[in-house]
């Protein structure tokens, strides 16, 4: 996939929706997978000012090589600071100082709300053991705003979540902050199929666009609810060649995130 | 020293004789020594410094009933799972990060097999802070952590208190002792004063909460060597019973300017896990069939040592000073 860029391909797309999330001057906690790829554009592209904390206990990385993990030794080596993870929650997070923070799901539902604990209702006997909550739960209590990254499909789109690990809008509405939540809520949902927002009154995800080639039926057959679809309805903006060349020579030429 | 006093050149600072013995054991010794069947075990290391050769240490001396504490129990836990050694499991995030499951855990978990595995799960955040509360000598320490989600359902460990000063309700946690920590850092001395730079993840929260504690070190340095550079102490030998020095036992995990992460062997794993005869075969070639961490560095090879050896990247110096 070198040489001259082809057209970009979801998880390109991915990324770079990801990435113009990061604005400029932003503490962003950065999560597992692809937001690790997404911080590494934007500090290239508009935010090269943003600071990259890592739950791992790294504020101001600045890695020389593609972080293969969120504790990859890369991020220490040449990074503005490290410290005990305990109080990476409690002062960057808890102490309401991270602008933004990444998060997956296995499921999300249309406020937002994830599951990455298990699969099946009866959680003695799960049907899958997923990995658990992590920082997802702390991240999305307290930063300023959230956007979630998730493959889309009927099993992960769900009506209702089997258990939920990590709360978005609650049920919508001012339920989040009624429980006292401090943080901001999600903002976004990335999928390879398109981009969310919340609506401000409901909390509830609306389809703002589609990615290139991708239909608004194919994101209803994808969407395990009644799905909310914006007016207009526009099409996520792509990577342009120089943004690609910069992503698959440079940031991932292993293919490490962009692979599939 | 005499008050206002000042020492000059030919007042040398007297040498203190070192009182205490020595605390470095060898790995079975401190495992057989301090590791009991039905203990509470606490083996952290934030993907660094994750404590395999004691871990695998721990499976060769067939410990039972073992109560694993870990943030991120990956292939170490999924190791000890499949041997038998657990019959808990404390944890915030269980996965081989970026690769997939671990498979041992999930068919513990998912189908009781080859025995049934207990699990009580947190955060990230509510984990460390019952190591904080058990290192602080409080039973329990207060946190925003889990309003709104399924977690306080099914762990009884997760409370709401109500703030005295602002009538706030606050998530809670309670204190956890373990019974031992096993924690792995570049350097100690002979003492236990331990140090550790690059992630730090838990190591100081742990060592402090639990009753026995054993370093495990990539070298054992002179005492003048960590008094040279007090800061980069996480560890005092107050709270330390075993010091044990085996290079490259952090590894298929790393330690940061010692030796990096084996990523292959990560990838490698995925495919062992899936396949229960499989892991059998790997416990018995890898844990059981080595006698200890000399021979497992014998049989990884030069070539793989040389791979995952990072080329230099020093701090300067600080000057502390010299206050006579």
């Amino acid at each position: 996939m070198t040489g001259g860029p082809g057209a970009p391909t979801r998880a390109e797309i991915m990324v770079f929706a990801a990435c113009r999330e990061v604005r400029d001057g932003d503490c962003v906690f950065v999560g597992v997978g692809l937001p690790n790829l997404a911080v590494q554009l934007a500090l290239r592209l508009h935010a090269p000012r943003c600071h990259l904390i890592y739950e791992s206990g790294v504020f101001g990385a600045r890695p020389v090589r593609l972080p293969i993990s969120i504790g990859d030794p890369c991020l220490v080596s040449g990074a503005a600071q490290v410290l005990p993870m305990a109080e990476t929650f409690l002062y960057f997070l808890q102490g309401g100082r991270t602008d933004l923070g990444f998060l997956g799901a296995a499921q999300i539902d249309r406020h937002g709300n994830l599951n990455t604990t298990v699969v099946g209702r009866d959680y003695g006997h799960p049907k899958v053991r997923l990995p658990g909550a992590g920082g997802a739960p702390d991240i999305a209590l307290n930063a300023r705003r959230t956007v979630v990254i998730a493959r889309q499909d009927r099993r992960k789109f769900v009506e209702r979540l089997d258990f939920r690990t990590t709360v978005g809008w609650a049920e919508g509405g001012t339920s989040r902050r009624a429980m006292g939540a401090p943080g901001g809520g999600p903002a976004r949902v990335i999928t390879d199929l398109g981009v969310y927002g919340f609506d401000a009154g409901t909390r509830e995800m609306t389809l703002e666009s589609v990615h290139p080639g991708v239909t608004l039926e194919q994101v209803r057959e994808a969407t395990g609810w009644d799905l909310k679809v914006g007016s207009p309805l526009g099409t996520t903006e792509a990577p342009d060649a120089a943004m690609l060349r910069l992503l698959r020579e440079e940031l991932d030429p292993d293919r490490i995130y962009l692979k599939g | 020293m005499p008050a206002g006093g000042r020492r000059s050149d030919d007042n040398p600072v007297p040498e203190v004789p070192i009182l205490s013995e020595s605390k470095v054991l060898t790995m079975r010794e401190a495992v057989s020594r301090f590791v009991r069947d039905g203990d509470t075990v606490v083996l952290e290391g934030f993907t660094h410094l994750i404590p395999f050769a004691a871990g695998q240490e721990i499976i060769r001396q067939r410990r039972r009933d073992l109560a694993l504490v870990r943030l991120t129990p990956d292939l170490l836990m999924d190791q000890m799972v499949a041997a038998g050694t657990a019959r808990k499991l404390i944890f915030g995030w269980l996965g081989n990060p970026g690769v997939g499951s671990l498979h041992a855990v999930r068919r513990a978990v998912e189908r009781a097999y080859p025995g049934p595995l207990a699990i009580e799960e947190y955060s990230h955040f509510g984990l460390l802070c019952r190591y904080k509360a058990a290192a602080s000598g409080l039973p329990f320490f207060p946190l925003r952590g889990y309003r709104g989600t399924d977690l306080p359902r099914v762990n009884p460990h997760l409370k709401q208190v109500k703030c005295p000063f602002t009538g706030e309700t606050l998530d809670a946690v309670s204190a956890l002792h373990p019974d031992v920590a096993i924690v792995n850092a570049q350097r100690a001395d002979s003492q236990g004063n331990t140090q550790i730079w690059g992630l730090v993840g838990a190591q100081r929260e742990a060592a402090f909460a639990a009753r026995r504690v054993i370093v495990v070190v990539e070298e054992v340095v002179p005492e003048d060597v960590v008094r040279a550079d007090p800061n980069r102490t996480q560890i005092p030998s107050v709270v330390v019973d075993a010091v044990v020095e085996e290079p490259w036992s952090a590894h298929p995990s790393f330690v940061q300017g010692y030796y990096d992460r084996d990523n292959a062997a990560y990838l490698a794993w995925d495919r062992i896990t899936r396949d229960p005869a499989r892991l059998e075969r790997y416990l018995d070639e890898w844990v059981h069939g080595l006698p200890d961490r000399a021979v497992y560095l014998d049989r990884l090879g030069e070539e793989t040592q040389r791979r995952l050896r990072p080329g230099p990247r020093l701090a300067g110096p600080v000057d502390y000073g010299d206050y006579r």
